[in-house]
């Protein structure tokens, strides 16, 4: 059991990344961005091939990073120059991203198991390798959410804020909102390839479908933050997502071990998300006599 | 100051709902120049503030603001020398965002985005002196959501954001008109102190004739996408309500018949 929940909580960890980046384009921008399935891969993708071509397994992940910001940026390109809806933009890229992945692989699947990764190093040391994911695991989610705490407190980041609330008052104060757009799909991905490629360094594999539904696992982990730490300061939401990222692993790990088919996570996962999205409905359904008797417009 | 030259603007040209919503527009505004704008719906008046503003690229004519050309300017680039109030209370502040926040995007209209804090602690100083100013208590509140706030409160909030940097002009699009009877004087009181105080060229387009003729120093009248009035100065200050009707009657041939307008 022990095990299980410190496998559950590594992989959180690693996935919180994600559910930053997936954080930053649905809650920030308030865009559901589809890129995120075809940037995890090209994450992983770019690890694992540099990675086995004698690349330090660091570096990788930075390259990792840079691939990931790039698909945002073709996302964004079509978003904001050519208009396309954002959620098309994002199933464009994803599906474009799905042959570039194959491209820059080789092949559909590459083993990592007789090479270093990032975590080798803590691995030398003696931990088990469930320990070094989660310390590495923490330090990165650590570094990032200091970051990010700072950046989102900048000019720029305000601005990126803003736009994703109200764009038509963000361009009344002389900013592009094309380039708030661009710049936070551009980071949303390059987090997520990000992720991808610790993920595939700790699972020791790259695989060309190890992206398919994690924008549902992003959304339900940045939900499941909100329900259980609230919506308050921002540095309290960030912290939220870690948690939620954990929480949902853990979820999952339980239903697996109550006997739930492994084949059927992803509808239990979209499931989850449905009903969580929903939530306000619901809400508004159990209390609808108070509210008609408020004035409102 | 504000030059527009014969500017026309059509919606939906070459279909059956083609609609020529300015028709050879031409008028300027002088340096401190505080213009009020009056017309019916569909007249054309918030077209034209929002084809100065860049909200709408113009089909024809020029848009000049200190004789420099803004009419091909992307509307956040001509921003920086605009301060605008929309009528929406929503429309002019970001409702996620705290006060103070609001208040920082405004205060750097126009300038470069950095990578430097977006709020000082010197500006929250000067952010709480302003507020003060406005009497709505909110002088304590910068931490608050701005989406807390009235409809009242915002537009007050939005007023002090677009003037915050002072513009070369502000375009008020009837600002006052969401708002309920005392709220909208509240409102217009304080949009004529801050007119007066920062000596801005303000075009303040409004429904509301007596309001029209009881603030700035110019009053426009729009009529299916044509300035057909434009009273000023002294004449102005001797106009009422009753003139106006006939000005308007003679000026475009017809009755003014929209209630709105009335409703003072």
């Amino acid at each position: 059991m022990v095990q299980i929940l410190t496998a559950a909580v590594s992989l959180g960890l690693l996935w919180a990344i994600i559910t930053t980046g997936v954080y930053i384009t649905y809650r920030i921008l308030t865009i559901a961005d589809l890129t995120v399935e075809g940037s995890v891969v090209t994450g992983a993708a770019i690890a694992a091939i540099t990675i086995t071509r004698g690349i330090n397994p660091y570096v990788s992940i930075g390259l990792a990073f840079l691939g990931g910001v790039g698909a945002g940026l073709i996302t964004g390109l079509l978003h904001t120059q050519l208009k396309i809806p954002s959620l098309l933009s994002g199933i464009l890229t994803m599906i474009a991203l799905y042959s570039i992945n194959l491209r820059i692989m080789g092949r559909a699947n590459i083993s990592l198991l007789q090479v270093n990764t990032v975590y080798t190093v803590f691995e030398q040391m003696g931990l088990r390798s469930t320990v070094s994911v989660i310390i590495l695991g923490i330090i990165f989610v650590g570094c990032l959410i200091g970051i990010l705490y700072w950046f989102f407190g900048t000019e720029i980041g305000c601005a990126i804020r803003a736009t994703g609330n109200n764009p038509q008052m963000v361009r009344a104060q002389g900013i592009n909102t094309n380039t708030t757009i661009m710049l936070g799909l551009m980071i949303s991905n390059g987090l997520v390839a990000t992720g991808g490629a610790l993920i595939a360094q700790s699972q020791r594999f790259a695989d060309i479908q190890m992206g398919i539904g994690s924008i549902v696992i992003g959304l339900a982990s940045v939900i499941i933050g909100e329900v259980l730490f609230g919506r308050r300061h921002f540095a309290s939401r960030l912290l939220s997502l870690v948690s939620g990222a954990i929480v949902y692993r853990v979820i999952i790990a339980m239903v697996l071990k109550l006997g739930m088919p492994a084949n059927d996570l992803k509808l239990f996962t979209a499931i989850t998300v449905a009903i969580a999205l929903s939530l306000p409905v619901f809400r508004s359904y159990l209390k609808p006599i108070k509210k008609s008797m408020k004035w409102s417009n | 100051m504000l030059s527009v030259k014969r500017v026309t603007k059509i919606f939906n040209a070459g279909t059956i709902n083609k609609k020529i919503a300015l028709h050879d527009v031409s008028f300027k505004l002088d340096e401190g120049d505080f213009a009020t704008m009056i017309g019916s719906n569909g007249s054309g008046k918030s077209t034209l503030l929002n084809c100065i503003a860049g909200v709408y690229q113009v089909d024809r004519g020029l848009i000049t603001i200190d004789g420099m050309d803004m009419t091909r300017l992307s509307e956040y680039r001509r921003a920086a020398k605009l301060g605008r109030v929309f009528q929406d209370p929503m429309m002019g502040t970001a409702s996620d965002m705290e006060i103070e926040e609001n208040l920082a995007l405004a205060l750097r209209r126009g300038q470069r985005r950095s990578l430097s804090w977006g709020i000082t602690h010197k500006e929250r100083e000067y952010y709480r002196e302003l507020l003060k100013k406005l009497g709505l208590g909110l002088e304590n509140r910068l931490n608050i959501k701005v989406g807390l706030l009235s409809g009242g409160q915002r537009q007050a909030l939005t007023l002090l954001m677009a003037t915050l940097k002072k513009p070369k002009l502000l375009l008020l699009d009837e600002h006052a008109a969401a708002l309920d009877p005392r709220t909208a004087k509240k409102v217009l009181e304080l949009t004529d102190r801050i007119v007066e105080e920062g000596n801005l060229t303000t075009l303040m387009v409004t429904h509301n004739m007596r309001d029209a003729i009881n603030h700035g120093n110019r009053l426009l009248m729009m009529y299916e996408g044509q300035i057909i009035l434009d009273i000023r100065e002294k004449e102005k200050q001797k106009l009422t309500v009753e003139d106006l009707l006939a000005r308007f009657e003679s000026a475009s041939g017809r009755e003014f018949a929209e209630d709105r307008a009335l409703l003072s």
